[in-house]
């Protein structure tokens, strides 16, 4: 019998590497291009009043949940808050529910209750959001301490609980982070950093200059970062990922632009409290998270055609999941009596 | 049968819940100390280990939020706050976050959460260490209250809350810390929902909360010696009342049934009585019970004060049995009732028990 075992030096590793690589940014950007296609969507149709739900969009932070949810793998949990179309698109792909839910239509397995802000789809470990800023992460820390004790201390069942700059003044943060870093949990708290909470800029709400300086005092592992770039936010969660299996809590605090207004469609620079030229200066330096991903495709050799093929997939595959939410019947007015109780 | 305390079946059935099922675990500030919250939860960490009873920083919202995480986790939390005064802290995961996860998520995320909060009436305990409560948490859609207030009620009642997979807010009165009587050694629940006739009489309806059961008792019995033959509604479970697919001893059914037997009906709520439980059970008895009731539905509970701390004061806040007697005596135009020389139940006389 021929001995079927290759021989190592048959392996090319460079050519193994190179193919990797451009399959993992190929993965990033497409699921980078779903989430936004899907919230232009959304900037498309919202008018007609038929999504009858407050949109907190999340436009410019798209690299975070996606370079996070990809590192991190499906076995892993996530908790968002209202603002968490892109999370919720980077772990689960699932356009159909996500129109299906906003529409309040029959085919949404949530039927509507949940609308924007309370997303929910623990089939794909996307385990609830919170409208109430920093409420979810104390459930995040449980979630992580239930998952220690029934797969074990070093379980590639890891929690990511995402929550804005917002978050970090409530009690809710600090006593989260004491607790995790106390019981040493397989947790990564991941501060979506736009320097506002709503319109009230992060410079008077905080009493303190580095908040990395800070949480770094507790026992943990600290990470930051103002790049827009996916693939450098993957590799940071990817570092993560091995610090936070120790286990141990890891923190990241990564800085984006909030591109839109807190809670809507549009952008507000005219509302005075922030500038227009602040933004196009930012978009300068760091480039729109797509775009930029999009460049690096090309840059490593993915022909223009092949990208226009894949984002015109995913658009058709967007207007197909938007299309059957909208010729879809509303939820049964039975549903407001569902679940109160299990 | 044995006897043991309330206490001891609170602790028992907890045992044997964590031995049954190892998704148990119980949780809270001072849980594991030598004192064992009032001895509740004495000798459970030397038996399950830290992982399944542990103490806590002090943190009641965020343990709150850690609980419900852990239990749609599949694991099965008891969270014990040593005050129900406390788990006010964690109002906010309790009403926002852990009474609507179940329906938020459609049914998919379950919320096996019990949550012991202990009323801490006691030595001059204050405005800060005796509240209640029990109405406000009831007034929530999600969330389940029970008030055991037999030592069988406490340990049936706590394996159902633990076996429950929905959020169950289980108050505990202090003063009923040491009673004892008969509990079956083996486990057994109580539905939650299931009400108790503590009492059973013609003249006049008395549905008592918590520790008002024993003064609703001592009351009964004094009046026993007049001729009035009180009848005692305990509805142990407070939400949900009524609605509870169909059992014969509903807590609204048993309430309903006896005041249309009686006629008469006080309520002697564990409680403040603006806009609390009592007001709940004469609005009911009203609307369900309208043609058979010969005088409206009285309610008695705490002065509409903060409790104060020096005994004299509190005595003003606190009702007990000589309210209820008067009542009584009001409602069925009975003459004064003596009770020069009767001892009524206080800090120094416990209630020992059985009903």
């Amino acid at each position: 019998m021929t001995n079927n075992i290759p021989n190592f030096v048959d392996f090319d590793l460079k050519e193994i590497g190179r193919k990797m690589y451009k399959e993992l940014n190929i993965d990033l950007y497409k699921k980078l291009y779903l989430i936004r296609s899907s919230e232009l969507t959304i900037k498309k149709y919202y008018n007609e009043n038929d999504m009858k739900t407050p949109m907190h969009m999340s436009m410019g932070g798209e690299a975070i949940s996606v370079g996070i949810c990809h590192a991190s793998g499906n076995k892993s949990q996530v908790f968002a808050t209202y603002r968490s179309h892109a999370a919720f698109l980077a772990k689960t792909q699932d356009t159909d529910y996500f129109f299906a839910e906003m529409y309040a239509k029959d085919i949404s397995p949530l039927k509507g209750k949940g609308g924007s802000m309370h997303l929910c789809h623990p089939k794909y470990n996307f385990m609830g959001t919170s409208a109430i800023v920093a409420s979810h992460i104390p459930v995040a820390v449980g979630a992580a301490f239930a998952n220690k004790l029934k797969y074990g201390k070093h379980t590639d069942k890891v929690v990511v609980v995402f929550f804005g700059d917002g978050a970090i003044d409530e009690g809710a943060f600090w006593e989260s982070i004491n607790i995790a870093c106390q019981k040493k949990l397989p947790i990564i708290f991941v501060c979506e950093d736009n320097g506002f909470a709503v319109h009230t800029p992060i410079h008077i709400r905080r009493g303190y200059n580095s908040i990395t300086d800070i949480i770094s005092k507790f026992n943990c592992f600290v990470f930051e970062s103002d790049s827009t770039d996916v693939l450098k936010i993957h590799d940071l969660a990817s570092q993560a990922m091995e610090y936070v299996r120790s286990p141990c809590p890891v923190f990241m605090n990564l800085k984006y632009y909030r591109y839109l207004e807190h809670v809507g469609i549009d952008t507000d620079f005219n509302a005075g409290y922030r500038s227009k030229q602040e933004f196009e200066k930012y978009i300068k330096e760091h480039k729109d998270p797509i775009e930029l991903q999009r460049s690096r495709l090309i840059d490593i050799g993915i022909y223009n055609d092949t990208i226009i093929d894949i984002e015109k997939a995913i658009n058709n595959n967007v207007y197909q999941s938007i299309f059957k939410a909208k010729n879809a019947s509303l939820s049964s007015a039975d549903e407001t009596y569902e679940h109160v109780f299990s | 049968m044995r006897k043991i305390t309330y206490c001891d079946a609170i602790r028992e059935a907890t045992v044997q819940e964590m031995d049954r099922d190892s998704n148990v675990f119980i949780y809270g500030i001072d849980v594991p100390d030598h004192k064992g919250i009032f001895g509740s939860t004495l000798g459970l960490q030397e038996k399950f280990g830290k992982d399944r009873v542990f103490d806590t920083p002090l943190s009641e919202d965020t343990m709150e939020g850690f609980g419900l995480g852990a239990a749609i986790n599949g694991l099965r939390p008891i969270h014990v706050h040593m005050r129900v005064d406390f788990m006010l802290l964690a109002f906010n995961q309790l009403v926002n976050m852990i009474s609507s996860y179940n329906y938020s998520s459609c049914g998919e995320l379950k919320v096996p959460i019990v949550i012991r909060g202990i009323v801490g009436r006691g030595w001059g305990q204050g405005f800060q260490h005796g509240k209640t409560m029990h109405s406000v948490f009831a007034h929530v859609p999600g969330l389940k209250v029970v008030l055991p207030t037999t030592a069988y009620d406490a340990k049936g009642l706590l394996i159902s809350a633990i076996r429950d997979d929905n959020p169950v807010i289980v108050f505990e009165h202090r003063w009923l810390y040491w009673q004892e009587e008969d509990v079956p050694e083996e486990p057994y629940t109580i539905p939650i929902g299931e009400g108790n006739i503590l009492r059973k009489g013609d003249d006049i309806t008395i549905v008592a909360t918590s520790w008002m059961n024993v003064e609703a008792a001592f009351a009964a019995n004094i009046l026993e010696k007049k001729g009035i033959s009180v009848e005692i509604i305990d509805p142990r479970t407070i939400a949900p009342f009524g609605n509870n697919n169909g059992n014969k001893n509903n807590n609204e059914k048993l309430i309903i049934d006896s005041v249309k037997k009686t006629g008469h009906c006080v309520v002697a709520d564990n409680d403040w009585l603006n806009c609390g439980f009592s007001a709940e059970v004469a609005a009911r008895v009203s609307d369900k019970c309208f043609n058979y009731l010969e005088k409206p539905v009285r309610r008695i509970g705490f002065a509409n004060t903060p409790c104060p701390t020096a005994r004299h004061l509190e005595n003003q806040f606190y009702p007990n049995a000589k309210n209820i007697i008067k009542d009584v005596e009001n409602i069925l135009d009975l003459g004064p009732i003596d009770l020069t020389g009767i001892e009524f139940y206080s800090y120094e006389k416990k209630f020992k028990g059985p009903f």
